[in-house]
C-alpha cells in the first residue's frame, strides 16, 4: 500500500510498514521528554470539535421543538445522567461533565481508528510529514493522562469526603480490619493503583490492538492483487466490529469513572 | 510507545476540555431539560384537572338538560290542559250562545205571529164591519156595535 516512502525501490516490507505506522511524530529527546505532536494535534482538534459543538448547540437549542443535532445531544447527555444516577451516590457538579467529557472525546478520538489507515498518513507524507499516528488513544500518554486525571480525582475526593483520617483508615483497616494491617496496606494500595493502570492500559490496549489489526489486513492488499478482495472484505468486517470497540470503550472509561468516583464519595464502612 | 512529557499537555487540554463542556454544554442542557421535564409534568397535571373539570362540566350540562326537559314536559302538559279548557269555555260559550240565538229568534217568531194575528184582526174587524154595513146599511152603528164586533173577532 505505502509504496511513497522512503525505500522506494521495493516499497517497505511488512515490519517495516507497520513500524513505520507506530511512529509518531515526535519532538524532543528520548526518555519522558518528549512531545507526540501528531497525539496533541489530533486530540486538540477534537477537543475542537467538541468545543465548538458545547459552544454553539446550547444557543440554538429549543426546549419546544428539539430537533437534528439537539436529538443526538439530548440522548447523550441523557444517557450520561441516566449512569450517574444509576451509579452514583449523593450529587457532585463535577461528575457530570467529566463524564461527558470522557464519553464523548473518547469516542471521538478511538473514532479516528476507522479512517483508513493510510489516508491522513499519506496525505502527511504529501506535505512533508514522514510519520504520523492518527488515533490519538493508541497513545499511553493520552490514555494515561485521561486515566491519572480520574485518579487525582479519586484521591481528591477520597480525602474531601473521608477526611485525611479516613483515608488513613481505609489503607489500614481494609478489608480485613484491624489485625492485619500490613496486609491491608498492601492490598489497598494495589486495589487503588490498579484502578488508574487498568483505566489506561484498557483503552490503550483495545485501541492499540484495533490499530494493529487494521494495518495487518492493509499489507494483506499491498501483498498482492489477489490480497485486494480480502483485505476489503475484512477491513470492512473489523471497521463494522470496531464500530463497537470504540462506543464500548468509550462507555467503559466513563462508566469505570463513575464507579471509581462514587467509591470515593462513599463514607467509610467499620469493620 | 511509551508515556512522554504528551501525557501532560493531554491533561491539561483534558482539564480545560471538562471544565468548557461543563460550562457551555452539561449545565445549559441539564437545566434546559429540568425545565422541559418540569413544565411537562406541569402541563400533564394541568391536562388531567382540565379532564376532570370537563367531566364536571358535562354532568351538570346533563342535569340542566334534564332539568329543562322536564319542564318543558310540565310546560307542554299546562298548556295542553290550558288548551282543553279553553275549548271546552268555548264549546260552553257557543251553546250557550246557540241557544240564547234561538230564544231570541222564537221570541221574534212569536212577536211577528202575534202582529200578523193583530193585523188580520183589525182587517177582518174591518173587513166585517164594512161587509156588515154594506148589507144592514145604516142599520149598524159602527160606534154602537163596535165593541161587540171586537169581541167577536178576538175570538178567532
Amino acid at each position: 500500500m505505502s509504496t511513497s516512502t522512503a525505500s522506494e525501490a521495493s516499497g517497505p516490507t511488512s515490519v517495516e510498514y507497520i513500524q513505520h505506522h507506530l511512529q509518531n511524530n515526535s519532538i524532543g529527546d528520548a526518555g519522558f521528554w518528549v512531545l507526540n505532536l501528531d497525539t496533541l494535534f489530533y486530540s486538540w482538534l477534537l477537543a475542537g470539535v467538541l468545543m465548538y459543538i458545547a459552544y454553539t448547540m446550547p444557543k440554538k437549542m429549543t426546549a419546544d421543538t428539539p430537533s437534528g443535532g439537539q436529538n443526538v445531544l439530548e440522548a447523550i447527555v441523557e444517557f450520561v445522567q441516566q449512569q450517574i444516577r444509576d451509579i452514583f451516590p449523593g450529587s457532585n457538579p463535577l461528575i457530570g461533565p467529566l463524564a461527558l467529557t470522557i464519553f464523548m472525546w473518547v469516542f471521538l478520538m478511538n473514532a479516528m481508528d476507522l479512517l483508513p489507515v493510510d489516508l491522513l498518513p499519506e496525505i502527511g507524507q504529501l506535505v512533508g510529514i514522514h510519520y504520523m499516528k492518527v488515533v490519538p488513544t493508541t497513545d499511553l500518554s493520552t490514555t494515561f493522562a485521561l486515566a491519572l486525571s480520574v485518579f487525582s480525582l479519586i484521591i481528591y475526593y477520597n480525602i474531601k469526603i473521608k477526611g485525611p483520617m479516613g483515608y488513613l483508615k481505609m489503607f489500614l483497616f481494609h478489608p480485613f480490619g484491624k489485625y492485619l494491617i500490613p496486609v491491608n496496606i498492601i492490598m489497598t494500595t494495589i486495589e487503588e493503583v490498579a484502578k488508574p493502570i487498568s483505566l489506561g492500559l484498557r483503552l490503550f490496549g483495545n485501541m492499540f490492538a484495533g490499530e494493529l489489526i487494521f494495518m495487518l489486513i492493509a499489507l494483506l492488499g499491498g501483498a498482492s492483487l489477489y490480497g485486494l478482495f480480502p483485505q476489503i472484505a475484512l477491513g470492512t468486517v473489523w471497521a463494522i466490529f470496531h464500530i463497537l470497540v470504540i462506543s464500548l470503550q468509550a462507555f467503559i472509561f466513563m462508566l469505570l469513572t463513575i464507579v471509581y468516583l462514587g467509591m470515593a464519595h462513599q463514607e467509610i464502612d467499620e469493620h | 510507545m511509551s508515556i512522554t512529557a504528551t501525557l501532560i499537555g493531554q491533561m491539561i487540554t483534558f482539564a480545560i476540555l471538562v471544565w468548557f463542556i461543563g460550562k457551555y454544554l452539561w449545565t445549559p442542557m441539564t437545566q434546559m431539560m429540568d425545565d422541559r421535564k418540569k413544565r411537562i409534568a406541569d402541563g400533564l397535571a394541568a391536562a388531567e384537572r382540565g379532564k376532570h373539570e370537563q367531566e364536571l362540566a358535562e354532568h351538570k350540562a346533563t342535569q340542566h338538560i334534564k332539568e329543562a326537559k322536564e319542564q318543558a314536559a310540565e310546560f307542554l302538559a299546562q298548556a295542553q290542559k290550558r288548551g282543553a279548557e279553553i275549548i271546552e269555555d268555548a264549546k260552553d260559550d257557543a251553546k250557550a250562545e246557540g241557544e240564547r240565538l234561538i230564544v231570541a229568534a222564537n221570541a221574534e217568531i212569536e212577536q211577528e205571529v202575534n202582529r200578523a194575528k193583530e193585523s188580520l184582526r183589525a182587517q177582518v174587524v174591518d173587513i166585517t164591519i164594512a161587509a156588515a154595513g154594506k148589507i144592514i146599511k145604516k142599520e149598524i152603528d159602527a160606534k154602537a156595535h163596535g165593541n161587540l164586533l171586537k169581541d167577536v173577532v178576538g175570538q178567532l
